[in-house]
Formats: structure tokens, sequence, C-alpha cells
């Protein structure tokens, strides 16, 4: 073992004395490879601390939401319907929700409004989020002027202005008391957006939402557990988008880079000639390209993905929030907390390093296999 | 110590452009000896010097060393005997350029991965031994030819092999560094190796710790002289 280890030794130093004979030329490789790992290695990481984000939020989220439809449109729910659902086994609480949105013609950005189960604000107050606050300039105490559907004009006092902590999800949210949504939005008493229910056991959610559909025709339940798909199909759509633009850019560097690995300079196969002639046989050669290959997409990797994280974690994905977040108007500030995901590194590790290796390899076969004696012609 | 048994090299065999450079050659080369192999160009001595030295294997006939037939074994015992037994010293010394001194001498230690230490000694101790350890840190470009030469039989001599080759060592040297090497060459024979050499350049010859010249021509030997 420790022979072997010494003998790998001595060809990474090879390696890298040869490596630093083209200073240049594999300087300028590391680099475009380098930054190469580093957009898609970021890419990658946004999107699933972006997932990892939405996930963590909807911990808190009801199990089941049933929505009444109407042709199929979404319609407000009768309060009738919570009596409807009656005893359902495994159900833990129901409750009415009340929320909208209400589009706000000075910042031509959409709010989403929204009377919370808990710690509602008292009528005449509101509590925004952070980027509501941030673009119309609102600090505690100040109004916030709306003119309703019918016309009339509402005053909102800020009582609380949300924890950025959520801002993915919180940027644009006001919540008001149920009072001033109802007056608001001219909802009459008894009726709500729609009903939230909480299942104990997570196993009986499916089983839950399908006597629902027994039980009330006219409505459809939705799932957390679908909420979280469909986000991950978002983050997962708008990553691909970003790949494809990238492509061109992945595309001509795989040509380079090929071209770079695979093809063997006059000056390289002479090389091989002399080791082979002073006693190095196939296998060394063959193992000493191996590492230049896994040097240089090793080293790329490893630049690559730390510049990434830095990128992500400590610059807030300045690069590609605003196509990955998707937030038109209301940009949301968004401190990504840092999460690495194993099996996305290991991905993103065998689609950079391995090729490239195998690209620098599979020429040196043929070089490395022919007769050395070419060295005394 | 080294037999040649009917020895044949034919290149590109089958295809149009055929050439035998090798024909037929029978031959014994004694230990501690050196050895000459001259003549015109293309009339096979570097062929068979690169057959001997485990560097190409023949078409046919057989090559023993010590009793061991060469010519039948495979790529990974060649390449183990070449490394053991024979020390090369090529016609442009072969250096691989971008290394320094040092470096070029200790790589055909590497697949043997002795102990680092132990190998750099052993390097400077070559190098002492033929003037070259003041160059030792100096890359192989800026050296001049009796100094590449110099280095080339440093690397030469790194594993402590125990038969030399050199092809065509003085062609690119001038009169007073091709004698400079030949004396180099009588050293070594004196301390028990065995020389392998190829040129057609007279003086190598007629030096004076030449025992042997085999004169060769469209790939036979023509003539096998002992000096006295």
């Amino acid at each position: 073992m420790k022979h072997f280890l010494r003998r790998q030794r001595y060809l990474i130093d090879f390696t890298v004395a040869s490596l630093a004979r083209r200073m240049g030329k594999n300087l300028g490789l590391l680099g475009v490879y380098t930054l190469i790992v580093f957009l898609l290695a970021s890419v990658m990481l946004f999107t699933q601390s972006l997932r990892h984000e939405a996930s963590l939020l909807l911990v808190n989220a009801p199990e089941v939401v049933v929505q009444r439809m109407l042709a199929g449109r979404h319609e407000l729910i009768p309060e009738d319907y919570l009596q409807r659902i009656g005893k359902v086994r495994g159900v833990a609480a129901m409750y009415g929700r009340l929320w909208g949105y209400f589009y706000d013609p000075v910042v031509q950005a959409n709010y989403t409004l929204m009377v919370p189960r808990e710690h509602a604000p008292v009528s005449g107050e509101v509590k925004v989020g952070h980027a509501i606050a941030r673009t119309r300039g609102l600090g505690l105490g100040d109004f916030l002027s709306f003119r309703s559907a019918q016309g009339q004009s509402f005053a909102f006092r800020v009582s609380e202005i949300l924890s950025s902590d959520s801002e993915l999800v919180s940027a644009d949210l006001l919540l008001v008391s149920e009072d001033d949504f109802r007056t608001f939005f001219g909802i009459e008493p008894g009726l709500y957006t729609d009903i939230a229910l909480e299942v104990r056991n997570p196993k009986e959610v499916r089983k839950v939402a399908e006597k629902l559909t027994v039980l009330l025709p006219d409505t459809r339940p939705i799932l957390r557990e679908e909420i979280l798909r469909t986000y991950d199909a978002l983050f997962a759509w708008r990553q691909g988008i970003v790949f494809v633009l990238l492509a061109g850019s992945l595309l001509a560097f795989v040509i380079f880079a090929w071209d770079k690995a695979s093809g063997l300079s006059a000056e390289e196969k002479r090389e091989i000639g002399i080791l082979k002639a002073i006693g190095w046989d196939t296998g060394d050669v063959i193992q000493m390209k191996f590492w230049e290959g896994a040097l240089v997409s090793l080293g790329a990797f490893l630049l690559g993905y730390l510049a990434a994280y830095g990128h992500i974690f400590f610059f807030d994905a300045a690069l590609f929030a605003p196509v990955l977040k998707g937030w038109a108007v209301l940009y949301p500030k968004f401190h990504p907390a840092p999460f690495i995901d194993g099996l996305q590194v290991a991905t993103l590790f065998f689609f950079t390093v391995f090729p490239y290796t195998v690209a620098t390899v599979v020429p040196i076969w043929r070089a490395a296999t022919t007769d050395p004696d070419a060295v005394m012609r | 110590m080294i037999r040649l048994e009917a020895v044949n090299k034919i290149f590109n065999q089958g295809r149009p452009n055929e050439f035998c450079a090798v024909r037929d050659v029978t031959l014994d080369l004694y230990a501690e000896h050196a050895t000459v192999l001259r003549g015109p160009s293309g009339s096979g001595k570097t062929t068979l010097l690169a057959m001997i030295g485990c560097l190409s294997r023949p078409t046919s006939g057989r090559i023993f060393l010590a009793e061991k037939n060469l010519s039948g074994l495979p790529e990974r015992f060649m390449t183990e005997v070449r490394r053991k037994t024979f020390g090369f010293i090529f016609q442009r010394f072969n250096l691989i350029q971008g290394l320094n001194v040092l470096e070029n001498v200790l790589l055909p230690a590497y697949p043997l991965a002795p102990d680092h230490a132990e190998l750099q000694q052993r390097g400077m101790n070559l190098l002492e031994q033929f003037d070259m350890a003041t160059k030792a840190h100096a890359k192989v470009e800026w050296l001049s030819g009796g100094e590449a030469q110099r280095a080339a039989i440093c690397r030469a001599l790194l594993n402590d092999p125990q038969i030399l080759i050199a092809d065509e060592p003085t062609a690119n040297l001038d009169t007073h560094l091709a004698q400079e090497f030949m004396r180099n060459i009588g050293k070594l024979k004196a301390a028990g190796r065995t020389i392998l050499l190829t040129s057609h350049d007279p003086m190598v010859a007629e030096a004076d710790c030449v025992d042997r010249v085999i004169t060769m021509r469209d790939g036979q030997i023509q003539e096998d002289r002992y000096v006295a």
C-alpha cells in the first residue's frame, strides 16, 4: 500500500510539473472549466435551497385544503361545508380560511391579503411583508391606503412588518382582520375562500382526501405534498430554463475540453515514447495521464463548487436570483440557508470530472500501447 | 550474455510498403564488453539495438538475455527487464523539456517508487560524478550539447543497469565532446558495465575502450571484428 501511494505521488509530481510547463494554456483551461462548474453548481445549489426553503415553510401548512369549484373555477365555500364534512376520522382540526389577491396600481404589484388564524391584527391595522414595506417605504404606524372593488378607500395602519426569515413566501403578504377582509373584498359572512384540514397521521391524508371527494363532489382537496411537488416542478422547470440558456456555453466548453484532452500533440507522443523507453510501462503512462485529467477536472470542480457556494450562500445568488425566484415586482430578499445535497454534488461531480478524465485517458491508451522504439528514430 | 538467433524485423508486414530492416541476424554479445554497431543509415543497426534493448520485438527469431527468452515476454515483463537491465542514451538525448536536470535524471525510477530522499541522493551522486551537480535545478533547454549528453548518461544510469545502450551518441557533439563522451564510456566499462553503441562516427569505433565492431549493411552483418 505504501509503495502504491508513493508511486502515485511520483506520478502526481510528474503530472504537476508537466502541467506547469504549459502554464498559460492549462490555467486558461482551468479557468473556463471552473466557470462552467461555478455556473452549473450555482443554479443547482440555488434551486435546491429554494426547494428546501419551500419545504421548510410548508411544514406548518395544513395537510389538506378543500376548495369549492363552480364551472371548473375556484369559488367561495359556504360555512355549512364545515358541518357537511362532519367528523371524518383522522382529521384533527378544520377551519375556514380567508385570503385573496389585490393589485396595487401604485407599485404595479400583486399583494396577497390574508386573515391569519392566530394573532390577527385588530380592525384597521395591517401586518405587511418585508418587500411591500420596502417598496412602499412603510414603517410601523404608517398608513397604507387601497381602493376596494366597490371603489371605497381603505386606510390600514401598519402594526407589524413580518419577519424577513420567511421573506420568500411572505414578501407580498398583507395580514388583516376578518372584518376588514370581508368589507374590503365584499365577502358575506359565512363564506370562506377555502377550508383547511389538519390530519394527524400523514399516512391517512390520501384516505381523507378520497372521502372528501365522495362527500363533497363540488370540491377539490389539495394536499400539502401536492403543493410541494408543484414547487418542485416549478423550480425544476426554472432550473431547466437556465440550463438551456447555459447549454450553448456548455457545448462550446465540451468541444474545447474534448479537443484539449483527447488531442495528443506530437510533443506529447514523443514524451510518452521517451517515458516508455526509460522504463515506464503502459500502465504508468495511463495513470500519469489519468492524474492529469483528474487534477484539472477535480481542481475545477472544487474551485467552481466553492465559488458557487460563496455566490449562493454569502452573496445571495446575485447572478441568478431574478430568473430563479421569479417574482415580477416585489423581489424578496432571500438569504438561502447553507444546504448541500449529497446526490446533487455526486451528479455534478459525475458530469464534470468524469468525462474530462475519460477524455484524457482514452486517446493515451493508443499512444501508450505502441512500441517505444519510435524515440530511437 | 545476449544471444540473437535468426532475428528478423519487418515493418508494415503484408502492406505494399513492407520493409525488412533486419535480416536473419545471429549474434552473441558478451558481458563487460563495449560493442559498436556501425554502418550507413538504414543498415538496421538502430532497429537491432531497439530489439536488444526490449524497445521492440523481432518479427521472427529469438533474443536471449542470460538464457531468458526476451522476445516471447509480455509487455509488462519486457518493461521490467528494460527498466532493470538497460540504460538508454538517445541520439537527440531525449530529455523532457520544461523539467529540470534532476527531475529528468530521476524519471526512470518513478514507477519503482523508491524512498524519495534516497532517490534524490542517488540522482545527485550521479550528477556529481559527471560534474553536473551545479546544473541540477537548471531547465534542460538551457544546457549545452555536452551537458545535455551528460544529463542523459546520468538518467541512463539511475536504475544501475547492467547494460548501457547508446544510439548515435556522438552525432550531435563536436570532436572534443565526442572524445569526452567516449572517455566516460570507458570509465563505465571499467566499472563492469556492458556497452552497446551504434555509430557511423569512426572516432567511436576506434576508441580505446571498444572491444568489438560489428558492421551492418542492408539489415545483415557484413563484418564482425574484435579489436585487439
